[in-house]
């Protein structure tokens, strides 16, 4: 067995167990490098325990970053499972293309994009990533090659879409791109003082905008910011990005009660004063933390917890509410809050999260017991809307939460790879 | 035109990160490395990243028999280059080199006999062009014997002495040759090392090395701070540089 012993933690930090770690450095050596069971893991950017496996093996992904062939006419590209989504952008938008659907950070890779089908600030116009993905290989551990598309294989395709690794290694894809004329995005920020305003401000950028999306004050109550926007027809340079770094760990978390006050009140009013249009980058409105790397380090040495669920729409306004109330009450949860609608087309993976409905995120420092007893409150909101709670962000869901959330597990089963297990599959599924 | 650069030891991390950055400005890369699957899919993927052409040649260095005929083609490609980068190379289990001869030589070998076989048929096909850079990776671990890793160290020492004597022998003859002496690199030679805050990634090596092709003179530490921390390495004096354990 190849690889050596490793400290790895996903990117809540909630603990840093050993690993046994084995990078696959090319597509030729997959076969014989898994045969042994273990996990993939992509970039770690999930913040829960889906992609981790410990005491056992995690094949990291990082070395499979080739890409593979770019269509500048039709806009498909296909890659390695590795290369990193803003690697990507890098290569197509000086061409006139763009993913089809970002995520919140451009340090995710494709395979960890389509294990958990991600979804952006467009789920209502073009679905999630799954959606996009033309085809792709996945490895076995048992040494099976799949091809799968549409047309060939579409049952592992599906099951693969939002299979949370566990159907086998991906190693390459193939996209559909989605043209654009230019780096720009033509946006404006409403601030909105209550929950109706905001599904209202919602209900209304659903038909004009391509993009939206909400910060939210769990401190107070239902206010917040909508932002919405479209890609924007101009072609203006970009200036070089220039990231910063979280320069260490603080010994208790910086997010506290106090300081969440402070701040949430400070950038509601930076909003109400600053509202309208503007033209922004693209990598300001889609990947704003990513300026700051390794900003999860804020929390301190316990981590957090991303809480994020979904609720269905004959629900959405009372079950949101209902959260809400509950966070606020509890005096927890973080300046991190996002609220957003996604549209009603059907998903492309069994076990794909997004589905019509709306979404609530939140971080949460870990307070140990305090902080799961909210999570069982808020819980028991979200099974009585009929919601789902999203497996990318979770560290601490029971079993029976999981199942009602996704009634095609049953289905998904039928496909897992026997020789591949994570804390989360672990945790859910009982193996 | 656009540059016309040659990689020597192309699928090493360093050198893909190298020739990646090359291909956003649309060069013509030639690759030479041991292992055809791989380097076909590089050249793929420096094809999309921008390269305006990718060739390439399959070469174990230790063959030092097949050198001449792969130089030989990989110039007749686009009639000379402007760039060379050798960059191939291996990190030896000191220990395993101690107990076995045969291991230490081996590793000699790839290190530095093979780097100036190549080298030295790399630096007549600049000097009869009258043209180009040509830049060698040694390493700051042959700037001064230590017990942890001396016989690597030898081997590199050999190279920055050779890279020095051909920037010599070469300099009026309007060729450029570069040393490049990388501190810390998170690449699939040091997977297993625990990193800190002294490593930098490929990319950021590439960019120095970049830079050095272009316009760049002499040897250069990349990143720049380990030109300081191997002053000081070089400094301590030899009776209390024995009682470290470095
Ligand atoms: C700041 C931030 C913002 C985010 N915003 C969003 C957002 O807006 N929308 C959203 O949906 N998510 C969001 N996320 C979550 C993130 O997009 C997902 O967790 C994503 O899956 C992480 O990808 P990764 O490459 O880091 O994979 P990892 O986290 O390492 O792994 C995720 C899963 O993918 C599997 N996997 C990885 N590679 C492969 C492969 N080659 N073959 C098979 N399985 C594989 C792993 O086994 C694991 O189950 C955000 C995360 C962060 C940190
Ligand atoms: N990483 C560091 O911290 C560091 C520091 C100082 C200097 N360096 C030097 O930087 C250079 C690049 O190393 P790296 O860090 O990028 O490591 P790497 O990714 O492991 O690359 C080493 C390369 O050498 C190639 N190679 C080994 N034996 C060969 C042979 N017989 N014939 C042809 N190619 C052979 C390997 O080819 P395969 O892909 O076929 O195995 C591989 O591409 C090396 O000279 C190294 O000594 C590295």
């Amino acid at each position: 067995m190849t690889g050596w012993s490793k400290r790895v933690s996903s990117w809540g930090r909630l603990n840093a167990d050993l690993h046994r770690w084995t990078v696959l450095g090319d597509r030729e050596s997959v076969v014989a490098t898994i045969r042994h069971g273990g996990l993939p893991f992509g970039n770690g950017r999930s913040y829960g325990d889906v992609c981790l496996n410990p005491g056992g093996t995690l094949w990291s992904t990082r070395g499979l970053d080739r890409f593979i062939a770019f269509d500048g006419e039709s806009g498909v590209v296909e890659c390695e499972a590795g290369v990193l989504l803003g690697e990507i952008i890098d290569v197509v938008l000086p061409r006139g293309w763009f993913l089809p659907v970002a995520p919140g950070t451009r340090y995710v890779t494709v395979g960890g994009a389509i294990a958990n089908d991600v979804h952006g600030k467009g789920h209502h116009r073009t679905g999630s990533f799954g959606d996009h993905l033309l085809s792709l290989q996945l490895v076995r551990t048992d040494g099976e090659l799949i091809e799968c598309s549409a047309n060939a294989n579409a049952d592992w395709l599906r099951a693969t879409i939002g299979g949370l690794g566990l159907t086998g290694v991906i190693t390459r894809a193939r996209l559909q791109l989605r043209r654009v004329a230019g780096a720009w995005l033509d946006a404006d920020a409403q601030p909105f003082e209550t929950l109706d305003a905001f599904f209202a401000l919602s209900g209304a950028a659903t038909r004009d905008f391509e993009y939206n999306v909400a910060w939210i004050d769990c401190a107070a109550g239902g206010r917040g910011v909508f932002f919405r926007a479209n890609h924007s027809a101009s072609c203006d340079p970009l200036l070089p990005p220039s990231p910063r770094r979280f320069p260490l760990e603080p010994p208790i978390s910086l997010v506290n009660r106090l300081s969440l006050r402070a701040f949430n009140a400070a950038y509601f009013r930076a909003h109400q004063i600053r509202q309208g249009r503007r033209q922004q980058d693209y990598r300001s409105f889609f990947f704003p933390l990513d300026n700051l790397l390794e900003w999860n380090r804020i929390y301190g040495p316990r981590g957090f917890f991303q809480y994020q669920s979904l609720v269905p729409p004959v629900a959405q306004l009372e079950a949101t509410r209902a959260m809400l109330q509950e966070i606020s009450r509890s005096r927890m949860g973080s300046f991190l809050a996002v609220l957003k609608t996604f549209g009603d087309r059907p998903a492309p993976g069994l076990l794909s999260f997004p589905a019509a409905g709306t979404t609530l995120a939140l971080d949460f420092p870990n307070q140990g017991e305090n902080t799961l007893a909210l999570f069982r409150r808020l819980d028991a909101i979200v099974l009585a809307a009929g919601g789902r709670l999203y497996p990318a962000k979770d560290a601490r869901m029971a079993p029976s939460m999981f199942a009602a959330g996704y009634p095609r597990l049953p289905e998904f089963l039928r496909f897992r790879d026997p020789g591949i297990a994570s804390s989360l599959s672990r945790r859910l599924l009982g193996s | 035109m656009s540059c016309r650069i040659l990689i020597i030891g192309a699928t090493s991390a360093i050198a893909t990160a190298v020739a990646r950055r090359q291909a956003v400005g649309a060069a013509r890369i030639f690759l030479v490395g041991r292992q055809g699957a791989l380097l076909r899919a590089l050249a793929d993927d420096l094809r999309v990243r921008g390269a305006a052409e990718v060739d390439l040649e399959i070469l174990d260095a230790l063959d030092t028999a097949a050198h001449a005929a792969v130089v030989e083609r990989a110039f007749a490609r686009w009639d000379g280059f402007d760039q060379v980068l050798v960059a191939h190379g291996v990190l030896p289990d000191q220990t395993a080199c101690e107990r076995s001869v045969d291991a230490a030589l081996a590793a000699f070998d790839i290190n530095a006999r093979s780097v100036l076989a190549l080298a030295l048929l790399l630096a007549s096909r600049l000097e009869a062009q009258g043209s180009g850079a040509i830049t060698l990776i040694s390493s700051p671990a042959g700037e001064r014997g230590r017990q942890s890793n001396y016989i690597y160290g030898a081997a590199k020492a050999s190279v920055t002495v050779l890279a020095a004597g051909l920037r010599h022998r070469l300099a009026s003859r309007g060729v450029r040759v570069l040393t490049i002496l990388p501190g810390f690199v998170d690449t699939p030679m040091t997977a297993s090392f625990a990193k800190g805050a002294l490593w930098a990634t490929p990319d950021r090596v590439a960019a120095d090395i970049v830079r050095a092709l272009e316009a760049g003179f002499g040897t250069i530490y990349t990143p720049w701070f380990w030109r300081w921390i191997m002053a000081i390495i070089r400094s301590v004096p030899e009776r209390i540089f024995i009682r470290t354990r470095l």
